[in-house]
């Protein structure tokens, strides 16, 4: 199995080889002629929007669809996958961005699920699985315990965790689906270093992901993929991230938003000293304050789970503060009723889009008035009326650029990026002086990013106060007039941006001061 | 893609009569899967018929020395049974026609009343179950299991016949509407309570609606057996005036048709427009389809739980009070042969949409009208209708089974149904 070439060199086949894949669907090319090779030991990031064809190139790969024409070759063998066992068989693995771990089992019950070592009689070897699994930690420089249960493991262990999941079973070709997507930039410092040591080790990695900075980092070569087409293929030292989002997109981006100073006037929103139990009732929002003025962006950031959610909700009325007071226009609206709250001109775009933000079953035109249906002109008394809603969806629909064929289509069936802009066209369609937007840009692509940036800034210009929540340091970095730091529940600082380093909100939203060392 | 340029200069408004376009092969699914839901179900019904002949059987015993001796017995056992089971739910056509012959020749309307007399009982089967399965199918929009629909036809049943035997004195025109309401609110009343506990605890419905049917039933039977018995007689109701009647259009006994039944599609319409209509029916189907999305645009989801188990209280109620006012004119022990449950079956395969439902009570209305028929005239026992809705339920539930039988193609799965793909592209 290990006989792979130590080191690559041009003479040897390549490790894995995709010839002319094309894959249909009913009425969509979601694959179309692509060719791709990854050479022995080279990290090979496959680059593309939401919808490119990445992950589905990769499930043909893994055997999860069977390739409509096309070969895959690997190590200079035709190979057949028609099931993941079979990929697995020829040292080809997995990593997903959803991890399929079982939290209650430790880390080698985890990683021996679905080939356990066994003793004589049938019963589980643990010990023998655990040494495996030490070694390969080791080898790799993983640093994981065996014996810990996924419970108790940060996201990016457990991602490490994956990854020895798929090293136990032999494989030297890895595919990591978008494996930053949910990690602090700390951890991803980290998985970087991780991949490095798979380089050395021999093993070589397909990396699938839409976000730039990371394939200039960590890439050897790059091959951009859009509408399920190869549009090119090219190396980090010979491109920029500029042309590399043009490749993309198809058409030129402009990365940073541009922005003016912010104007700064009254408080639209004021919070004071807020605690907000979390779902499990253990405090998720310890002593929160601060201020959002008309006409600024206060950008939130923090990693995933450190208390915006609940802070988010409870300005929102979704969720009772235990203590403290929320302030919006003047009037306390501490623990008041959603309604109550987005009827004083609060915009709120949610975390959770597809759970919150929209019903999914719905057609856009009734996604477009899920919060004003009750008013005039979409309602008379208790009966709706359709036309205006209709008229209200068709001209919203132009003026927001949503791709959709048709007002009657089901949320369900756009894509993230049209999905969003149906929230973000419903929620600016209303007069707004606070706009709460959670997460407004997760998952989506470098396109959708522009046009939701561009939108918000666009609001917070028409002198609405602006509450940006968000674990993406580059859009806190690019969107956000003050820089709030949220760390254990708590705001740990807030600074001005313009006076502030990426650096510096990092490693705050890590929990480390850069002077004083921990708080 | 082609049409998102149609998208990008929408027309003026469409006018509101737009049907969304919809796939048309969709469509064509929706309606083709339950009809071979139900063909199915015919055939295998009709090898339970075959087997469950005791004759027919003897036959199949000597299969290899006559064969046809064998299939032609089989033939003609189904064809009896489902025979029987038409004539005594639709009756014969052609009967029917020389009826309204000899009825606009002579003027003798007896044989006219007599062929009509199957499909009206066919009908008066019906005019519950349209009700008690509108009740479920109002509460799944809402995301609420209403299993209560049982008891609540019950309290409708006891409300109406109290009005209509105690209550003295009004003109018909008065009396039979306060009959009629007064059903629909001790339903609606039945029903709120669940809801309130569901609001207001968290009380999971199906658990209360459950209990509240024992209630409801036990207190039925205490009434009827108690403060409701009707003198000199047991376990039934004093007979209600006839002031409170639902009018019927024959004086035959044997058709029994009434007023009811147009009540009944009244209901179903107005369920229609209250549901997709107005915005009480937006709030609840919001609810419904995603509570969290519903909280999240400021709508009050307890309000929704007790308005959406009031109403379906109030039709299932409707139920209850469209049988006795129509049909029986007291209420007696057994009054309900479980138009309550049945109508949890009959709403699923309605899909919970008002015409959907309607078909749905119709076809089963006519089984169990027909059934009786079937019995008496080709000794196939009644069971074998349960089989038969049982089993249409059971395709109408897994419609993969039918997709796999007849090769029907799986719908495209609705998550991956992408219309637009990246961004700005072409």
């Amino acid at each position: 199995m290990s006989t792979i070439a130590e080191s690559p060199t041009t003479a040897t086949p390549p490790v894995l080889e995709l010839r002319g894949i094309t894959k249909r669907f009913p009425g969509v090319l979601a694959n179309d002629n692509i060719d791709l090779t990854l050479e022995a030991g080279e990290i090979h990031a496959l680059l593309g929007e939401n919808g490119a064809g990445k992950t589905t190139l990769m499930n043909v790969l893994y055997g999860l669809y069977e390739p409509s024409e096309g070969e895959i070759w690997v190590r200079g063998q035709r190979a057949g996958i028609r099931e993941p066992n079979d990929a697995i068989d020829l040292g080809i693995g997995m990593v997903h961005q959803h991890f399929m771990l079982i939290p209650p089992l430790t880390v080698t019950e985890n990683v021996m699920l679905g080939i356990e070592e066994t003793r004589a009689g049938g019963f589980l070897d643990r010990e023998r699985a655990a040494q495996r699994v030490r070694e390969i930690s080791e080898q790799y420089g993983l640093e994981v315990d065996p014996e810990a249960y996924i419970r108790d493991l940060s996201v990016g262990v457990q991602q490490r965790v994956e990854i020895i999941k798929v090293l136990y079973r032999d494989a030297d070709i890895l595919i990591l689906d978008e494996p930053t997507a949910v990690l602090t930039p700390q951890e991803v410092e980290e998985l970087f270093d991780v991949i490095d040591s798979l380089i050395e080790q021999g093993i070589s990695i397909i990396f699938i992901t839409h976000k730039l900075k990371e394939v200039m980092a960590v890439a050897d070569r790059i091959t951009v993929l859009r509408n399920g087409r190869v549009v090119g293929t090219t190396i980090p030292e010979e491109t920029t991230e500029q042309s590399l989002a043009t490749m993309m997109v198809g058409r030129e981006v402009s990365l940073v938003a541009e922005k003016s100073p912010a104007r700064g006037g009254e408080p639209v929103l004021a919070v004071e000293n807020l605690h907000v139990l979390g779902d499990q009732g253990s405090p998720a929002v310890q002593g929160v304050s601060f201020e959002v003025r008309a006409g600024e962006i206060l950008g939130v950031a923090g990693v995933q789970g450190n208390g915006q959610t609940e802070l988010v909700e409870a300005v929102t009325g979704l969720r009772k503060s235990v203590a403290g007071r929320v302030t919006i226009l003047d009037r306390d609206v501490t623990d008041s009723s959603p309604r109550a709250i987005l009827e004083l001109g609060v915009g709120h775009i949610p975390e959770n889009r597809t759970r919150d933000g929209l019903v999914l079953s719905y057609p856009v035109v009734n996604n477009l008035v899920l919060n004003t249906y009750y008013k005039q002109p979409f309602a008379h008394g208790i009966r709706l009326n359709e036309k205006e809603m209709t008229s209200h969806a068709s001209k919203l629909v132009k003026e927001f650029d949503v791709r959709t064929p048709s007002v009657w289509v089901e949320a369900a069936n756009l894509s993230g990026g049209n999905q969003q802009k149906v929230i973000v066209a419903r929620e600016f369609s209303r007069p707004i002086s606070l706009l709460i937007a959670a997460q407004p840009t997760r998952g989506l692509d470098v396109g959708s990013i522009e046009y939701i940036h561009g939108r918000i800034l666009e609001k917070r210009d028409e002198d609405s106060g602006v509450l940006l929540v968000s674990s993406e340091l580059d859009e806190i970095m690019a969107l956000a007039d003050r820089i709030a730091v949220m760390y254990r529940g708590r705001i740990v600082d807030v600074l001005p941006a313009e006076a502030t380093t990426r650096e510096e909100v990092g490693l705050l939203m890590a929990g480390i001061r850069p002077e004083e060392g921990m708080s | 893609m082609s049409q998102a340029s149609t998208a990008d200069q929408v027309p003026p408004p469409a006018p509101s009569s737009a049907a969304p376009e919809r796939d048309w092969a969709a469509t064509l699914q929706t309606v083709l899967l339950p009809l071979l839901a139900i063909f199915t179900a015919l055939v295998i019904g009709a090898i339970v018929i075959v087997v469950s002949d005791p004759e027919v059987l003897r036959l199949y015993r000597g299969f290899f020395d006559a064969p046809g001796e064998a299939l032609r017995a089989s033939a003609a056992s189904v064809t009896r049974a489902y025979g029987a089971l038409m004539a005594g739910s639709i009756g014969s056509p052609g009967e029917v026609v020389r009826g309204f012959a000899t009825w606009g020749q002579t003027g003798d309307g007896a044989a006219l009343v007599t062929s009509l007399a199957p499909l009206s009982e066919s009908l008066v089967a019906t005019v519950p179950l349209i009700f008690a399965s509108l009740a479920v199918a109002l509460g799944f929009r809402c995301g609420l299991f209403n299993i209560g629909a049982e008891g609540q036809l019950l309290i409708g049943a006891l409300a109406s016949v109290w009005v209509g035997y105690a209550v003295t004195g009004l003109p018909w025109i008065i009396h039979m509407p306060l009959a009629v309401l007064a059903g629909a609110l001790a339903g609606a009343i039945w029903a709120a309570i669940p809801g309130y506990l569901k609001a207001r605890t968290g009380a999971h419905e199906v658990i209360t609606t459950i209990m509240m049917n024992w209630i409801a039933i036990r207190l039925v039977d205490w009434l009827i057996n108690g403060p409701m018995e009707r003198p000199g007689a047991a376990a039934k109701t004093r007979e209600i005036l006839a002031t409170s009647y639902l009018p019927q259009f024959s004086s035959d006994p044997r058709v029994r048709f009434h007023a009811g039944f147009f009540l009944a599609l009244a209901a179903a319409a107005f369920v229609y427009w209250f549901l997709f209509k107005t915005t009480w029916g937006f709030e609840i189907r919001t609810v419904g389809a995603s509570p969290d999305a519903a909280e999240y645009s400021g709508m009050n989801i307890s309000r929704n739980f007790v308005v959406a188990m009031g109403l379906s209280g109030a039709l299932a109620g409707l139920a209850g009070t469209a049988q006795v006012l129509g049909v029986t004119h007291f209420l007696a022990a057994g009054f309900s042969p479980g138009f309550g449950f049945d109508s949890i079956a009959l709403a699923l395969l309605g899909k919970s949409h008002p015409a959907g439902v309607v078909l749905a009570a119709l076809l089963f209305g006519t089984l169990r009208a027909g059934a009786t028929k079937m019995q008496s005239l080709a000794q196939i026992p009644v069971d074998i209708i349960a089989i038969l809705q049982a089993l249409i339920i059971m395709f109408v539930a897994a419609p993969a089974m039918i997709r796999w039988i007849y090769r029907i193609g799986a719908e495209r799965a609705v998550g991956e149904q992408v219309f637009t793909r990246g961004w700005g592209a072409s």
